[in-house]
């Protein structure tokens, strides 16, 4: 089941579309990739989404049911743009914003000191948050986004700022509330985080769903029938009009096969001429190269 | 409603527990009275090193037995100036005060004084106040002038109203004074609370705008409940403020007239005219501290405060929704915000000087129609309140009130909404004006 559906939504400003009949759902306890280069739209969706704005046109469902005002309480958004109040107490701060997303204050209390010494800060919670360092501030800021136990969580970009150790600390975090069944999507523009963290993506480009399904399924869909063959001994000399040589070197070869052409027929080809091969892989594209072909495209 | 309380709560309690409301509070009041004591005292100490001076009376009209004046002391021992003047060289003396001759048809009369010292401004006047007395004593004795005539040519000339119908409210020649006067008090210092709160609101607002957490707060609440509770929240926080203000008036004036002998009212005014004229004219001024009081209590108060209690509030939302907005336009460039902060305040400031001018003129054609008219009338309103007018221009400018506070909160919502997640782009009026009709 779809824990949010979104279907042909069309935000419209005074002078442009920036979001174009985006269509498309979010599987319950999957981590969905948001993708999109900047100014693609994603912030206007996840405004729409997080109920800061309203669409146009199209509706946008959670757990089959209209967005309405008791979905603020069942979703959690990290915007890209922290921000906490600078003077006030992080504990106090921690309490109001978990109560304005309808926690009891004594509840509230109780899943603040979890997740306190979850991240062992225990000792912070009386300490204003201009003296805590940036990444400390991001720790109190992701406590803020999760502490309702949302059952979707939007995350604008949840590693820019953190060093190695805290980004490790957030993934893992993440990891745990999606294997306790919390959905997530995960906008960013890094790619290589995408491939690690998604199992879905939507890709969108100027305000529209350009990509949209399994990041194996996509790279299954998109590669090229390219093959790297590591080899000992002397050059293979392959000349052939059911493939083409990409490069080659001392010790491997780059092919890219016709799609007619199956792997094993290569492979029978090598073996023929008696090269002594080391290795053998499909070269699958990654999603970064998807990406930036997708977009040169639709930018075209 | 839950929402706005959370919100209000927390932008009463972190002002209220911050050092600068303390401050504020506390101090300022304090520190306001520290200075007029200290005025006070400055102003009262005169010239206190005693100067000796010898009087050469050519006039003849000194009274000898008089041989002190503050700090001047006035001996008659030397007949000429010469001999005087001899003293002075000695330094048995500091100056030597010369009366010329008199006669009745002298209308500038010179007094020369003879130093090479100068007198202080407060010497000087403490001579001329001896003998402008003396001299006009000795005009009145030549001149054959009966004393009891003298008294008859002054007149004291007051305009008194008296009503012609029999229903209308008995009213004095102080009624007037007494009730512009308060209107003036309660203008002023609702036009200080809206002015001080309203741009608090402010402040708060973009603060929230610029450090990007009301993204964090808006997928939360509704903004228009995050500026309800905004604008609440800080009015509560100066209701509380004059109410400390207010308790902490009558403590210091309670304590100053016990302890100092002098009346916390006195701090407003010049103390040592007041102190003069008091002895002067005593008997008259305690009539008309009667007649104030009387003047007071015929007030329909009853009427009147809630009125007051209704146009600060109805004149603090329509202000402060209005500083909202701006405040939610304004990125964090400080020369747009000041653009935008003339914007809220010239209305403010104009409702300001109309009340002013309506001090005087409470009936004049612009004080009644700007007291109905919007963003006026909660400023001009309280000002003629206490001089009675007619009961269809209050419930008109109460109608006119309350549709306004309601209007420009709704619209003030609307630019809000949009105004706070719109970063690095300025602006325009026109641009606040298109953000009224966005769809959410």
């Amino acid at each position: 089941m779809a824990v949010l559906s979104l279907d042909n939504v069309v935000k419209q400003y005074s002078n442009h579309r920036a979001v174009d009949g985006v269509t498309f759902d979010v599987e319950e306890g999957s981590i969905f990739g948001l993708l999109g280069p900047n100014g693609a739209g994603k912030t206007s969706l996840i405004r729409i989404i997080t109920t800061i704005t309203a669409a146009d046109e199209g509706t946008v469902m959670i757990n089959g049911e209209p967005l309405n005002s008791r979905h603020p309480s069942q979703i959690g958004y990290l915007p890209e743009e922290r921000g906490l109040y600078k003077k006030m107490e992080v504990g106090d701060q921690l309490l109001f914003l978990a109560q304005l997303k309808g926690l009891e204050k004594r509840d509230a209390k109780k899943k603040i000191d979890f997740w306190f010494e979850r991240f062992e800060i225990t000792d912070w919670w009386t300490k204003k948050v201009q003296e805590l360092s940036k990444g400390m501030q991001q720790k109190i800021q992701f406590i803020s986004t999760v502490v309702h136990e949302p059952k979707l969580l939007i995350l604008d970009e949840p590693f820019s700022g953190l060093d190695p150790i805290n980004t490790n600390l957030i993934k893992d975090e993440i990891y745990r509330l999606n294997q306790e069944g919390t959905s997530i999507i995960f906008s960013t523009h890094r790619m290589e985080q995408v491939e690690e963290v998604c199992e879905d993506i939507v890709l969108i480009n100027q305000g529209r769903v350009v990509l949209n399904g399994k990041v194996n399924d996509i790279k299954e869909t998109y590669k090229e029938n390219i093959f790297r063959i590591g080899y000992k001994g002397s050059k293979p000399s392959l000349s052939s009009n059911k493939y083409s040589v990409i490069s080659q070197s001392n010790d491997d070869i780059t092919i890219q096969m016709t799609a007619e052409m199956g792997s094993n027929e290569l492979l029978n080809d090598l073996i023929r001429q008696g090269v002594d091969i080391d290795s053998y892989n499909e070269i699958k594209p990654t999603i970064n190269e998807i990406f930036i072909k997708k977009v040169g495209e639709t930018n075209e | 409603m839950n929402n706005i309380l959370l919100i209000l709560q927390r932008e009463f309690w972190t002002r209220v527990k911050s050092k600068s409301f303390l401050l504020t509070t506390f101090l300022a009041p304090i520190g306001i009275v520290v200075f007029y004591a200290a005025l006070f005292f400055i102003m009262s100490r005169g010239s206190d090193n005693v100067k000796n001076l010898a009087v050469i009376d050519n006039a003849g009209i000194v009274d000898q037995s008089e041989t002190k004046r503050n700090n001047l002391t006035l001996s008659y021992d030397y007949s000429d100036l010469e001999t005087a003047k001899e003293a002075y060289l000695a330094e048995k003396i500091d100056g030597i005060i010369e009366l010329p001759p008199i006669s009745t048809d002298v209308t500038n009369y010179d007094i020369v004084f003879h130093s090479d010292e100068q007198l202080a401004i407060d010497e000087t006047s403490t001579i001329e106040r001896l003998y402008s007395k003396k001299v006009r004593n000795f005009k009145i004795q030549t001149l054959g002038i009966d004393q009891s005539q003298l008294d008859l040519i002054d007149t004291d000339l007051n305009v008194s109203p008296k009503t012609i119908k029999e229903t209308a409210k008995d009213i004095s020649s102080l009624t007037s004074t007494v009730s512009s006067v308060l209107g003036g008090i309660v203008g002023f210092l609702l036009f200080m609370m809206v002015m001080i709160y309203g741009s608090q609101v402010m402040r708060s607002v973009s603060e929230e705008k610029i450090n990007r957490i009301v993204e964090v707060l808006i997928s939360s609440i509704k903004p228009f409940q995050l500026m309800m509770g905004k604008i609440l929240g800080v009015g509560s926080v100066g209701l509380l403020q004059v109410l400390i203000w207010a308790v902490l008036m009558i403590v210091i004036s309670i304590v100053g007239t016990s302890i100092l002998g002098i009346s916390a009212m006195d701090f407003g005014g010049d103390t040592a005219a007041i102190t003069e004229a008091m002895t002067q004219e005593g008997i008259k001024l305690d009539e008309n501290v009667v007649g104030v009081m009387k003047e007071l209590s015929s007030i329909n108060w009853a009427m009147i405060v809630p009125l007051y209690i209704f146009y600060f509030l109805v004149g603090y939302l329509t202000y402060s929704a209005l500083f909202a907005a701006v405040g939610s336009a304004m990125g964090d460039d400080i020369q747009d915000a000041q653009a935008l902060t003339m914007v809220a305040t010239l209305p403010m400031i104009i409702a300001f000087y109309i009340a002013i001018a309506a001090v005087t003129a409470p009936h004049s054609t612009m004080a009644v129609w700007s007291s109905i008219l919007p963003f006026f009338g909660p400023v001009v309103m309280p000002v003629r309140l206490a001089v009675d007018p007619p009961m269809w221009q209050i419930v008109a400018s109460v109608l006119s009130s309350i549709v306004t506070v309601i209007a420009l909160t709704w619209l003030a919502g609307r630019i809000y909404r949009i105004g706070i997640l719109m970063y690095g782009k300025k602006a325009s009026f026109k641009e606040l004006g298109k953000w009224i009709f966005y769809n959410g």
